[in-house]
């Protein structure tokens, strides 16, 4: 099989198929769900039957229901946290990179900062005091996850901005915001794709520890994190029901894993092949 | 015509060592079969001869040189011909034996011994690093055979200079110690792969005088692979020219030289001895575009890199900047430019002091004098088309509509030979020579009166070099445009400038009319750089070291003097 000319290999089309499959599901949930991921349906913890393919929950909702709704919450949040963590780290790295100098020593310094603190501890501060609302949730992991972006797009930035390419640019009078987006962004668009990947998988398993935690998606909506802790005392009574959601994380995560490292394989070998 | 001395050590057993023949290099992966790198190449090496390969880049050279030890880079593959060395076949045996005899038997001499060496380790641990390995010699050996070496080389103090690091040294010194690594296990065969093409000129006159010394002291055979059939001339008994893989001659050295058979050869030859013209001068009195008066800067918490430093351009004018590196020619580029401010001194542009930093100029300051770098590949961005690349002066300086941009894209590109169809290429996409003029067209297209010309042959192959000198010059002739021309190579200097500013450390030791700089009585320094060019004869380096030997300069010396 190829993509773009280019040889996928087995893992990379396993990788594939596993994240088109979560995406249509988090795109087509309310179509594809047999039942409502709030409203209870029966007794608590029925077991499987006929209708409700993984049996019920603590409160008597179909579990498959929650399950491909909770693709949706926890797929959809992690890419909304992940794109504006990008935004603001690959932004902020960049400019630091072009600017040099005592802008470059500000900010990289200020990110040391926030880089030395926990980040599941911050989040917990953050979160207990202005509650777990979705925007302060978002807002709050995308800012602890831009460091790491921020940390990344400098070094690419910096290694760019040496090319003789950006001092043209400088002779010829360019402002830093097409130095930026012109110049810089384009050239580092393969490294920082394969980062958004990996960001991805960081961002929805934090999203799982904030969850598990009670900390993230808040009941009744359904996220793959608060339903492996909803659940966690039924393996005890011998019930699979908190091994979907967490199979759901693990499957996920290695899916975009095997498919980063199809793209970085991509990137080092196709350097100046293609185009 | 005199015979060239034969070494009295030289060994009298000429049977031949390696034997290639029909050999075959191609690409191949994961997308299929690619270009043949190898076609169709044979030759015969026997003990004690030096067979010189010649080849612009994309000739093949490096790639038969390694397919010579069984080695190919990655994705590369031998797929027909025989390899015998000695009369072992390597395409036959397993990938170990072949690993045992490469460095033993068949060593390796790289182009940049800055990156080979590992600068964590001593020179002696990594001289004698692999002929341990190999259990060849024992340690106390290896380092007797190393100290002798280093004497041979003629490198400083042979019996200490194992200790320094690789940082410690200089470049010429380190590419004659990777040679002494390559020599401790007496191998039967060196292969050279451009060994001096990332020195200086007088530095590369040492090294290949080292080089030459060795291998007939040693009688080794060896492979010497340049692009520069000047260098090759000293060195190799027979040549072989390459062009795409393919051999297109293959000779004795002065057959050659001399009687070149195949046009290839003849142009390559040509372009050479040729171009011992001086460019018309052109009359004075015309006030300065570019005044440079009494210019230092330096880098920050550095020596100062230039001191006093004094120019002129006039409108017309081919002003060439020359020296080795450290000379700080590229850094009087970026003081002109303010990309490094100035400490002392005024540059004034068309009588008008510039700002020393780049950010106080004015958008119409940075329009007049515009740049063209050494590297084509890097000084353009490979993600934008040639529409963005060249039209964004215009539109920048200009503020011209979107369709007078391309309008005059394609002008520019006319002006270039270059095909309009290009205009919505990725420069990614072209070749070297073409990146070139690219890069050309971007600084023409802010319309400039100066244009600072970076070393913008020396990244090129010789007659794509040519090229590009041809057209800046028909340029010059059409707008008028002047070019302070920053080189190393006096070659390109006697053919395109007018005037030259000789420099030695930060300081300029000779200035004038070409004709007169590079005429006797001329300053030692530039003596020196003169009769460090190679030139096309056999017998050329035998000459200047005579002549040497009598009491020339060397730059350690000019640098000791006051």
């Amino acid at each position: 099989m190829r993509i773009l000319g280019y040889k996928v290999s087995v893992t990379a089309q396993i990788g594939i198929a596993v994240v088109i499959m979560n995406v249509v599901v988090a795109l087509f949930a309310p179509l594809m769900a047999p039942f409502d991921q709030a409203t209870p349906v029966g007794d608590a913890w029925a077991d499987p039957s006929a209708d409700h393919w993984l049996g019920l929950d603590n409160v008597g909702r179909d579990i498959l229901s929650r399950l491909i709704y909770g693709a949706r919450m926890s797929i959809g949040l992690s890419l909304v946290i992940t794109a504006l963590s990008f935004l603001i780290g690959a932004i902020a790295g960049f400019a630091a990179a072009v600017a040099g100098g005592w802008m470059d020593q500000a900010m990289s310094r200020f990110v040391d900062l926030l880089l030395s603190m926990p980040t599941l501890i911050f989040a917990f501060v953050i979160l207990s005091v202005l509650g777990s609302a979705l925007p302060v949730l978002i807002i709050t992991i995308a800012i602890l996850d831009s460091t790491k972006v921020f940390r990344l797009a400098r070094s690419v930035a910096i290694n760019i901005v040496s090319l003789e390419f950006v001092e043209a640019a400088r002779l010829r009078g360019e402002g830093w915001w097409w130095i930026v987006t012109r110049e810089v962004l384009p050239n580092a668009i393969p490294p920082l794709t394969a980062e958004f990947g990996l960001r991805f998988c960081f961002t929805f398993l934090f999203i799982a520890a904030l969850s598990f935690l009670g900390l993230g998606v808040q009941p009744p909506d359904a996220d793959w994190g608060s339903m492996v802790k909803d659940y966690r005392d039924m393996i005890n009574f011998g019930s699979a029901a908190p091994l979907y959601p967490a199979a759901a994380i693990a499957i996920l995560t290695i899916g975009v894993n095997f498919v980063v490292d199809w793209m970085l394989s991509i990137h080092s070998r196709g350097q100046g092949e293609g185009a | 015509m005199s015979v060239r001395p034969e070494g009295a050590s030289r060994s009298r057993d000429n049977s031949v060592i390696l034997n290639v023949q029909g050999m075959r290099v191609v690409v191949r992966t994961d997308t299929g079969e690619g270009p043949v790198l190898v076609d169709d190449v044979s030759l015969q090496l026997r003990r004690g001869e030096v067979i010189g390969l010649i080849g612009e880049s994309g000739a093949g050279k490096s790639t038969i040189g390694l397919a010579s030890m069984g080695y190919t880079r990655r994705d590369c593959h031998i797929v027909g011909g025989s390899i015998v060395f000695g009369d072992t076949d390597l395409r036959s045996i397993s990938a170990d034996q072949r690993r045992a005899l490469r460095g033993p038997k068949i060593a390796y001499i790289a182009q940049s011994a800055a990156a080979s060496f590992n600068p964590a380790h001593t020179l002696m641990e990594q001289v004698c690093e692999a002929s341990e390995r190999h259990g060849v010699l024992t340690s106390a050996e290896a380092r007797a055979a190393a100290v002798q070496l280093f004497r041979e080389l003629d490198l400083p103090s042979p019996e200490t200079i194992g200790s320094r690091y690789p940082h410690q040294v200089s470049g010429g010194q380190l590419q004659r110690v990777m040679a002494a690594m390559a020599m401790v296990a007496k191998p039967d065969i060196l292969i050279f792969d451009e060994p001096t093409t990332a020195l200086d000129v007088t530095t590369q006159v040492e090294c290949l005088a080292s080089f030459r010394k060795l291998i007939r002291e040693h009688g080794t055979a060896a492979l010497y692979i340049t692009h520069d059939l000047a260098v090759v001339a000293q060195i190799a008994d027979r040549i072989m020219v390459l062009k795409r893989g393919k051999m297109v001659e293959f000779g004795d050295s002065r057959q050659i030289l001399q009687q070149p058979q195949e046009e290839y050869t003849r142009r390559l030859v040509s372009e050479r001895v040729a171009g011992h013209s001086f460019a018309p001068g052109i009359a004075a009195g015309e006030a300065p575009i570019l005044a440079i008066h009494h210019v230092s800067a330096s880098y920050p918490g550095k020596p100062r890199v230039i001191d006093d430093v004094s120019l002129e351009v006039r409108k017309h004018d081919t002003v060439a900047v020359v020296g080795e590196s450290g000379s700080g020619k590229s850094t009087l580029a970026r003081v002109v430019t303010g990309l490094l401010p100035r400490e002392a001194g005024d540059v004034r542009f068309d009588g008008v002091s510039l700002p020393p930093r780049l950010k106080d100029r004015v958008k119409d300051q940075l329009r007049r004098v515009q740049m063209i770098y050494q590297m084509p590949d890097v000084a353009l961005n490979p993600q934008h088309t040639l529409l963005e690349t060249i039209g964004r002066p215009v539109s920048f300086y200009f503020n011209r509509s979107h369709d007078e941009v391309r309008a005059r894209v394609i002008e520019l590109l006319r002006q270039m030979d270059l095909p309009e169809t290009f205009i919505t290429r990725k420069t990614s996409e072209l070749s070297g020579g073409q990146k070139q003029r690219v890069s050309i067209a971007r600084a023409l297209a802010a319309e400039p009166e100066l244009i600072i010309c970076d070393e913008v042959t020396s990244a090129l192959d010789q007659l794509v070099g040519e090229e590009i000198l041809r057209l800046l010059k028909r340029l010059q002739d059409e707008l008028g445009v002047a070019y302070l021309f920053i080189t190393h190579d006096l070659g390109t200097v006697k053919r395109i400038a007018n005037k030259v500013v000789v420099m030695l450390k930060g300081k300029v030791v000779a200035s004038g009319d070409t004709a007169s700089v590079f005429a006797p009585h001329f300053h030692p320094y530039t003596e020196l750089l003169l009769s460090s060019v190679p030139e096309m004869r056999p017998d050329w380096l035998d000459e200047v070291l005579a002549r040497r030997a009598t009491g020339g300069a060397t730059t350690a010396a000019l640098l000791r003097a006051p």
